[in-house]
């Protein structure tokens, strides 16, 4: 190495032109492997942070034991069904609900931390950094929940595999929709402390209006009407449909447990509720990949 | 890939009439203002400027990353508008704010990069080997971010911003906040790089003795480019070069100065002092044509510093406010 300060003799024809090692193939395969990058690193972080995996594993234990127990000395389900039973549907749904949107404000965290940059210029599509970011949320979500999963059995749920792959899709799904939520926040809000308090404020009513914790039966009207509107509410009843289908129960004690979801007195099948998170998610995250385009 | 011709070759950089005006209602403020600039392939170029002079823009759009209100800019042979990918495959940047994700280890933040910009597992494996030498941090590659220093972080944003052999690399103030020896070891590994490859380095900086290490310099004032020269060049410019004797005959030697010369000298904080245009050429004739035992001489050029001055009408430190760590340059 030279050690003069002064401007040496460099000519061109000594040293190599550095040559782009970067492959960009078509277009689709690009942006897909653009978005597993970033969605790798989403996992990647999960696995580092040793006190974020704990707390997130030991959260939805607290609220099947200690919710599903304290509850259910005092509520009565009318028949041989246990009340922690009838909760483990809601508590899989509201287990997902904060580690996906949490995962999805953790944008504005790479923005503050500086990291949001060096996906910026990177030759990568702005629209895959956003599906990375959804999708790394909703796997690192879902991957939580399975704990919830392996302890089915203890809350009178059978370890009946299919039914357990249709949960896991349907819990996906719903941790998709909160990280989209959750990213789409993250573009219009660019400081922690406004985006918390926000994202608190959306998916708290949200949880407790999706029937995760009470049959959605026998609201007055009007809430009847904002549970409908409530895209958790889709996630959360295809998946006690599930559950409870599972189970021997009587007409009766179904039809107050699990109340037909109705829209204008039309009964909804599971496919098209579904099928309606699906579309939502699908907005959040173009809407998310629009706004993102234009303002960074 | 191709053979590179070693005809004529196209410049790493080049700007035409670059303007960016944003938009704030009743006045809205132009921050580039129409600016020229080309830098050839394999230079150092420094970009100097105080703050709001426009510099922080003119790199955003040299990298994509703002579109210009109107003029065009190239960069390593494609349009930076419409050819945004082409350029970003082929650019390497390094921010002044820190980019690494603190909470990945070294070797995951370089080959989060080399995922990102698409390198094969072989290229990236070679390239992460490489860079994490060059910068002397193989041996802390699996240790978190978390636990770097300052001085540390900033040589692996280096490498990282090297992992994809970019062709021009971009540096923002590379140096802020860094230490004396910090700095002078990156300038180490800068000058190394470009003894390695063919890389351009358009580099902004604060610090005016910074600027001697490249081939070119910009000053940029107002949103537009005053002057644009080498150090040497922009420093001759500017003014004389001052020479200081110590003799054993004071009287003489002014008198031979005068006589030989045709240059006032005087006794200054008892030395001869003397300013003339190009000192280092003035030297020998002292020797030669004095007739006087010369102890000791002193050649000061006239430093960046005051080139800046010349330029913008105040000092580098005067439009920033004060800046911990940058000394009194010149006085070295």
């Amino acid at each position: 190495m030279s050690t003069d300060p002064t401007t040496t003799d460099r000519t061109a024809t000594a040293r190599p032109q550095p040559v782009p090692l970067t492959v960009v193939r078509s277009d689709l395969a690009h942006h897909a492997r653009a978005t597993w990058v970033v969605t790798r690193r989403e996992l990647l972080r999960f696995r580092t942070d040793r006190a974020r995996m704990a707390s997130m594993l030991l959260q939805p234990l607290l609220f099947i034991f200690v919710m599903g127990v304290g509850l259910g000395s005092i509520v009565d389900t009318g028949g041989d069904l246990s009340f922690q039973t009838f909760l483990f549907p809601g508590v899989l749904a509201t287990s997902v609900l904060f580690t996906a949107a949490f995962a999805g404000v953790s944008l504005v965290w790479d923005r503050e931390f500086g990291f949001l940059r060096e996906m910026m210029v990177a030759p990568i599509s702005r629209a895959s950094i956003i599906w990375g970011k959804c999708l790394g949320g909703a796997v690192v979500a879902t991957g939580q929940s399975l704990v919830l999963l392996a302890l089915v059995g203890t809350v009178g749920i059978p370890y009946d595999p299919v039914l357990l792959l249709e949960l896991v899709g349907c819990l996906f799904l719903g941790s998709l929709f909160l990280t989209a939520l959750g990213v789409l926040l993250s573009t219009r809000i660019t400081t922690i402390q406004g985006a918390m308090p926000m994202l608190q404020l959306l998916i708290t009513p949200m949880m407790f209006l999706s029937g995760s914790l009470f049959p959605l039966g026998g609201l007055p009207a009007w809430l009847s009407v904002v549970t409908r509107l409530n895209p958790l509410t889709y996630v959360v009843q295809p998946m006690r449909e599930l559950v409870l289908g599972h189970l021997d129960l009587s007409a009766g004690e179904r039809a107050r447990l699990l109340p037909a979801l109705t829209w204008a007195g039309w009964e909804v099948p599971v496919g098209v509720q579904l099928l309606t998170v699906a579309v939502i998610t699908l907005a959040l995250v173009g809407l998310a990949a629009r706004l993102f385009a234009r303002t960074e | 890939m191709t053979a590179v011709s070693n005809t004529v070759r196209e410049p790493a950089i080049e700007v035409v009439g670059l303007t960016k005006r944003y938009p704030g209602g009743d006045a809205p403020v132009e921050a580039v203002r129409g600016i020229d600039l080309r830098v050839e392939a394999g230079q150092t170029y420094g970009f100097l400027g105080p703050n709001g002079a426009g510099k922080s823009t003119t790199i955003e759009m040299l990298c994509t990353i703002r579109n210009p209100t109107s003029g065009t800019a190239r960069v390593a042979g494609f349009d930076v508008v419409r050819q945004r990918t082409e350029v970003r495959r082929r650019i390497g940047l390094v921010f002044q704010q820190q980019t690494l994700d603190q909470q990945l280890t070294a070797e995951q933040n370089l080959r989060f990069h080399a995922d990102l910009y698409g390198l094969s597992r072989a290229d990236a494996d070679r390239r992460i080997g490489e860079v994490l030498e060059m910068v002397a941090l193989t041996d802390r590659r699996r240790d978190p971010v978390l636990r770097f220093s300052g001085g540390m972080k900033r040589r692996l944003e280096i490498a990282r911003g090297l992992v994809h052999a970019p062709q021009v690399l971009f540096l923002d103030e590379p140096t802020i906040g860094l230490d004396p020896q910090t700095r002078a070891a990156i300038w180490d590994y800068l000058r190394e790089l470009r003894q390695r490859t063919e890389i351009t380095v358009f580099v902004t900086t604060h610090y005016m003795d910074e600027a001697e290490h490249c081939d070119r310099i910009a000053i940029m004032d107002h949103g537009q480019v005053v002057v644009e020269d080498t150090p040497e060049a922009l420093k001759s410019s500017v003014g004389t070069d001052r020479i200081a004797l110590r003799t054993d005959d004071d009287e003489l030697a002014i008198a031979r100065i005068r006589e030989r010369l045709g240059v006032e000298a005087g006794v200054h904080e008892g030395q001869v002092t003397l300013a003339v245009a190009e000192g280092a050429h003035v030297v020998p004739r002292l020797f030669t044509e004095l007739d006087v035992h010369i102890l000791a001489v002193t050649v000061t050029r006239p430093s960046l510093d005051d080139v800046f001055l010349t330029y913008t009408g105040r000092t580098i430190r005067d439009s920033e406010g004060p800046r911990p760590g940058a000394g009194r340059v010149g006085a070295r």
